[in-house]
């Protein structure tokens, strides 16, 4: 009896040292983490800055009655997921052409230089991308207007004035920006599947078409259903340098470029109009969980390790 | 022997790549030709892979001029030096704890760390949280804590690889000749994490660099400007040229007079992207590597 509880006693003398070491971490999710999740709360009040979060006044559902009595509330969920839905397609199908072109080859010089070009994009911050984008569409100095369509004899278009463009600019940067990143994670995977399928495959004849379809697709399905889901599981998130810094934050475009993250931001920080923003941002934050949630169930049940819990 | 087939297909790869290459690249060579363009040139003909003139005036004014750019170029490399070092730090040790199989509490500690990835509270309770109880508005804090310190995913992948690559015998083998903890860490965990600690340090060190969002939430007025990282001071110099082409005042030459000309800022852009293109090729290597150990959820 005695014995036992010196063993139990000396146990925890052990672990102290670790929790002392896994506190700085725990802290800071607590900080980062959670105090914003419990000020969630803001979004049934009407935040009163002398008194603090806590002390503000309870008003119900006004927030949310208000910013779904606006047309925004719909523009920015559809733009959000649309773009989303628009982005994991595009960028799934390049990033799979491009493993599977790099994969094939011989040449392993050739090789290290075409993965390393399209993950420099990826490792760029989205300012100087703006800024890369601003060169080619700029209406007095940009290249598209001065080099593609002044000799062409067509007419100067203000880029950042017609929204009608934006959704295909937008998705163009994205995948400019995204594919190097999936075409890594295709690339380690069909280093993994083993050669000796396709050896078979090409003693009996098949074609390279062939192979790609019935070796290469398939062994990569897990893959791709998993990175997929992940981020579908993200779609009411958007990527807010890509909608806000890329558009150079321009009115005109706003039907065409706001997006859940950009009104959010613009109602807190540019309107100051925090019951707005922060009813959008509770809806993100509750319809993001619960699509997360159930993505993640489905990850689970095609690839355990895969998923995020 | 080659079939035909396979012949085509490696013809067209190849193109395909190619064309790929040449997309991915060539906008930043623009942005480097554009910083050795003549300001007229580029006023007049535009932005364009073959200037009339060239000149390495952006440059001198850099070199001359550049204070404030200095300044905001000085400050990206501390909060990148301190914010890494911190969150490298930070994150391997939780990771450590949460990867051994008898921690007390495991379940709960796991809980705890994987929920902030699957809810958060958005940019309003945290913008309050910081403003208004750690009062982090404009000072320097403001650009290290928020959002970058620590990466849930980054954790759980620490602590798969300790899990799997730190064998638990030579840990107990170390208890038994009576090693503490924190000498455990610093003698067996560091050494043996190298690998990941590299790939973490890296992901993490190329977020603080391009990182603008913290200071434009966090920096306000003048107060803030001062604390400006390289991505913010070139952020705000196209808000100014907004605000002029938007302001009917047209000619405030005021701000007109501060503003960097074209080739400037293209020259400021170029030497923020310089470190990015120096460490690129580790950081290739390393991103193949942290793709490997399952950062596909990234």
């Amino acid at each position: 009896m005695r014995a036992k509880r010196k063993t139990g006693k000396f146990r925890w003398r052990k672990w102290i040292p670790i929790f002392i070491m896994m506190a700085p971490g725990l802290i800071y999710l607590f900080i980062n983490n959670y105090i914003p999740i419990f000020g969630l709360v803001i979004a049934f009040k009407k935040l009163d800055f002398q008194a603090g979060i806590w002390a503000s006044p309870w008003v119900g559902l006004s927030n949310f009655t208000y910013l779904f009595k606006t047309p925004d509330a719909m523009v920015i969920t559809r733009n959000t997921i649309l773009y989303n839905l628009a982005f994991i397609s595009i960028n799934t199908c390049l990033s799979l052409a491009f493993a599977i072109f790099i994969n094939d080859m011989k040449n392993k010089l050739c090789k290290k230089i075409y993965q390393s070009a399209v993950l420099l994009p990826y490792l760029m911050s989205i300012v100087i991308i703006s800024y890369i984008v601003f060169a080619l569409l700029s209406p007095d100095k940009g290249m598209i207007n001065n080099s593609i369509l002044e000799p062409l004899g067509k007419e100067p278009v203000s880029w950042y004035m017609e929204p009608g463009y934006w959704p295909l600019i937008l998705i163009i940067v994205n995948a400019w920006k995204g594919v190097g990143y999936n075409c890594l994670v295709f690339i380690a995977g069909i280093a993994g599947i083993d050669p000796g399928y396709y050896e078979a495959a090409q003693l009996d004849g098949a074609t390279k078409w062939q192979q790609i379809r019935f070796i290469t697709l398939p062994c990569l399905k897990t893959t791709i259903i998993t990175l997929t889901l992940l981020n579908v599981g993200r779609i009411f998130y958007s990527d807010f340098g890509l909608f806000y810094q890329v558009p150079m934050n321009s009115g005109a475009l706003f039907d065409v470029t706001n997006t859940i993250d950009t009104y959010v931001y613009r109602s807190l920080l540019q309107l100051g109009n925090v019951g707005m923003a922060s009813a959008a941002g509770f809806y993100q934050s509750l319809v993001g969980f619960t699509l997360i949630m159930i993505c993640n169930f489905i990850v689970r049940k095609v690839d355990r390790d895969s998923a995020l819990f | 022997m080659k079939s035909k087939d396979q012949k085509i297909f490696t013809v067209i790869s190849h193109v395909a790549m190619i064309l790929v290459t040449i997309c991915a690249v060539l906008p930043f060579l623009l942005v480097f030709i554009s910083s050795i363009t003549e300001e007229n040139t580029l006023v007049l003909n535009g932005y364009s892979f073959f200037p009339e003139k060239l000149s390495l005036y952006a440059y001198e004014y850099i070199i001359m001029n550049g204070d404030k750019i200095f300044r905001a170029y000085g400050i990206t490399i501390f909060v990148t030096v301190v914010g890494t070092s911190v969150n490298v730090m930070m994150s391997s040790m939780l990771a450590y704890g949460l990867s051994l199989p008898k921690l007390p509490g495991r379940r709960f500690f796991s809980f705890y760390v994987v929920f902030t990835l699957l809810f958060n509270g958005g940019l309003v309770p945290t913008y309050l949280t910081y403003t208004s109880i750690f009062n982090v508005k404009n000072t320097i804090f403001a650009l290290i804590i928020p959002t970058f310190l620590m990466h849930t995913m980054n954790v759980l992948l620490m602590k798969t690889y300790y899990s799997g690559n730190i064998p638990v015998e030579l840990l107990e083998a170390a208890e038994i000749d009576g090693a503490s903890q924190f000498k455990i860490y610093g003698n067996i965990i560091l050494p043996l994490g190298k690998p990941i600690m590299v790939t973490m340090a890296l992901f993490s060190g190329l977020s603080y660099w391009n990182d603008w969002t913290n200071g434009l939430y966090y920096l306000t007025g003048y107060e803030g400007e001062k604390l400006y990282s390289i991505q913010n001071f070139l952020n705000k110099v196209v808000t100014d040229i907004q605000y002029l082409n938007s302001s009917q005042v047209g000619a405030n030459s005021d701000i007109l007079a501060k503003l960097p000309t074209v080739s400037v800022r293209m020259a400021i852009a170029f030497v923020a992207m310089i470190p990015i293109l120096i460490l690129f090729p580790l950081l290739q290597k390393y991103f193949s590597k942290g793709i490997s150990m399952g950062a596909v959820k990234g």
